[in-house]
């Protein structure tokens, strides 16, 4: 008895291989297709951005007349945003993760706090924006200052730098830990002096993205209340402040009335895009070259 | 090491100054306890720390309801989810919430359209075509597409692909629903590709070699077995990638205007949710205001919609995960 009817495979065959050789073809176009995107994205904004960056661009305060304005401000903001990111980030963070990975024992309280966790990095930004402006600005009477942005923008990339710190200290090999107790430290000299000096470089790792995803946030700061007008430069972390994505927002709604603005925000687009390039490069380097495999 | 040479300095220190026995237990007993004082501190430190996580989200949920509580003693509930004229400011203002919801349906449908085929071809094309070298090659593009804040994405759409389209749909208003929807799409391509990609590539090898072995084409492999075995990851990353949609905001923010349309119409302006979170707090709404409560109300329904998504996704995954 045949199984297999022979003339019947042959005949479909060829059609069977073709449609395998088409769907090939289809599914490598799809794949291409993002990485046209990025190429039109990327030529267009150096297209329109690059010839209007120079040290006078870079340098000067904002300004209505788009041939003075410049993104001095945006550029310091950014700097003292990123002052109360990086360090409420990283004690958050690294704090929670230590907690999840070495103190909390498996239970419900441990995986109530994951599964917040997870959803918190689930929630649209903007309404961290909302939270921000209620609670700091707000109830807190901060106002629309560096501080409230800064706490807001820390919590919406807590997620970030507390699932790296995890599984950076999940990958810290059991048997250091051994070495540690068996010399005689205790818990918390062991994660001090063995889990976490091991685990920085992963650390580390998270807390660029975190920080490069802060950059790159625009609606919380949106919400917050970051005003279009001129403000002067800022100068501590109580004062008013934009950054270069809110900087971009105003300038792109704003060109349907001065064309040059659309210039400015691709100008600024370049800058944006070339820092978070470098960032991104960083924690790559630093990924890659400190990562140890036990 | 430093302990080793303090007991060591210690035990000389003995012999050389004679020191009095019990004064050295008391030193002993002095050091033991602040670590152990340490000990019982850092963890509840950090589970102080971490609980901070858990009061966000409580901080969110309670400021979200608070203030939609007193949203809902200014405009009924029925009215505010069956009302289909949105006009927030001035006197006489309506608040329905339809022509918002029908904004953010569309455009997160349009950004599904691209994102679900385009990203699904793609996790199916690294995960079963691409060689190595070729995925090694890829793999960090799309990480650079999901790395390109949305601003940049919001820009894109409004001065490129919006006149683009315009070139070839004569009717299509300078700010328009379809423009911003593919860019989102465009945007959520990675993040399904990679979720999909992982689902599909934890699938053993030896499904796909016994398919193979069988006479089954690649193509046949892919469909019959792969996303089959794969198809509860998969479609968690489509959940994410609607939850997503339905959160973002700068893209429509900037492109699809301001209008309060409630329309069908793709080329017409419309607004989201999020968008019109954007323009009242843009436009400084005064505590206390209707307006400044529909502010939460509309950061309420968001809320709710994507928390449902996300524990969706995460249910999918978990429940419907086949071990090998």
């Amino acid at each position: 008895m045949k199984y297999v009817d022979s003339t019947q495979v042959q005949k479909k065959m060829g059609s069977r291989l073709l449609a395998n050789s088409l769907a090939k073809g289809l599914f490598l176009l799809a794949t291409l297709f993002g990485l046209v995107v990025l190429i039109v994205l990327i030529y267009r904004v150096l297209k329109d951005g690059l010839p209007w960056i120079n040290v006078d661009f870079l340098m000067n305060r904002l300004s209505t007349d788009p041939e003075r304005a410049g993104i001095w401000g945006a550029i310091t903001g950014t700097l003292w945003l990123m002052v109360v990111v990086a360090p409420v980030t990283m004690i958050l963070g690294i704090g929670t993760a230590i907690y999840l990975e070495e103190y909390a024992t498996k239970g419900r309280i441990s995986s109530f706090i994951k599964t917040n966790i997870s959803n918190l990095a689930g929630v649209p930004s903007v309404v961290f924006g909302i939270l921000g402006l209620t609670v700091f600005a707000r109830t807190l009477d901060l106002g629309s200052v560096v501080l409230a942005g800064g706490l807001t923008m820390a919590l919406l990339v807590l997620p970030v730098v507390v699932v790296a710190s995890q599984e950076a200290i999940r990958a810290v090999p059991q048997f250091l830990r051994e070495a540690s107790y068996g010399m005689g430290a205790t818990k918390w000299q062991t994660i001090k002096n063995v889990v976490l000096p091991a685990a920085l470089p992963g650390i580390l790792t998270g807390v660029i993205l975190a920080l490069s995803r802060a950059i790159g946030e625009t609606a919380p700061l949106v919400v917050i209340g970051i005003p279009a007008l001129l403000i002067p430069i800022p100068d501590g972390i109580f004062d008013k402040f934009t950054i270069l994505p809110v900087q971009i927002y105003y300038w792109t709604i704003d060109s349907a009335l001065v064309a040059e603005y659309a210039n400015l925000a691709a100008a600024t687009i370049v800058i944006l895009l070339f820092v978070l390039f470098v960032m991104n490069s960083i924690a790559i380097l630093i990924r890659n070259k400190f990562q140890k495999r036990y | 090491m430093k302990g080793v040479i303090r007991v060591a300095k210690s035990v000389v220190r003995d012999h050389d100054q004679k020191l009095n026995v019990r004064e050295i237990i008391q030193e002993k007993k002095r050091t033991k306890s602040i670590t152990n004082t340490t000990e019982k501190l850092i963890p509840k430190i950090l589970f102080g720390i971490a609980a901070i996580s858990v009061f966000t989200t409580i901080g969110i949920v309670l400021t979200l309801l608070t203030e939609t509580i007193a949203f809902f003693r200014d405009v009924p509930f029925l009215d505010f989810f069956t009302g289909t004229k949105l006009k927030p400011l001035g006197e006489n203002a309506v608040f329905g919430v339809l022509p918002l919801l029908t904004g953010t349906i569309i455009s997160t449908i349009i950004a599904m359209l691209v994102a679900i085929p385009v990203g699904l071809m793609t996790a199916i094309f690294l995960s079963e075509y691409a060689s190595e070298k070729t995925r090694r090659l890829l793999k960090p593009i799309l990480e650079i597409l999901a790395g390109i804040p949305t601003i940049v994405y919001g820009f894109f759409a409004f001065t490129f692909v919006t006149p683009l389209l315009r070139s070839f749909i004569p009717g299509l208003e300078p700010t328009n629903i379809l423009s911003p929807g593919i860019v989102m799409g465009i945007m959520i391509i990675p993040m399904v590709a990679s979720l999909s990609e992982d689902a599909m590539s934890s699938v053993p090898n030896s499904m796909r070699e016994g398919a193979l072995a069988l006479g089954a084409t690649k193509l046949e492999v892919t469909w019959k077995v792969v996303i089959p075995a794969a198809i509860s990851g998969i479609i968690a990353s489509f959940v994410l990638g609607i939850s997503r949609a339905i959160g973002e905001t700068m893209i429509v923010a900037i492109a699809s205007g301001s209008s309060k349309n409630f329309t069908f119409d793709v080329t017409q302006s419309m607004q989201t949710m999020t968008a019109y979170i954007v323009e009242v707090t843009g436009g400084e709404a005064a505590a206390g205001t209707t307006l400044y409560y529909s502010l939460y109300a509309v950061a309420m329904t968001l809320f709710v919609f994507t928390l449902i998504m996300n524990l969706v996704a995460q249910y999918i995954s978990r429940k419907f995960r086949e071990e090998y």
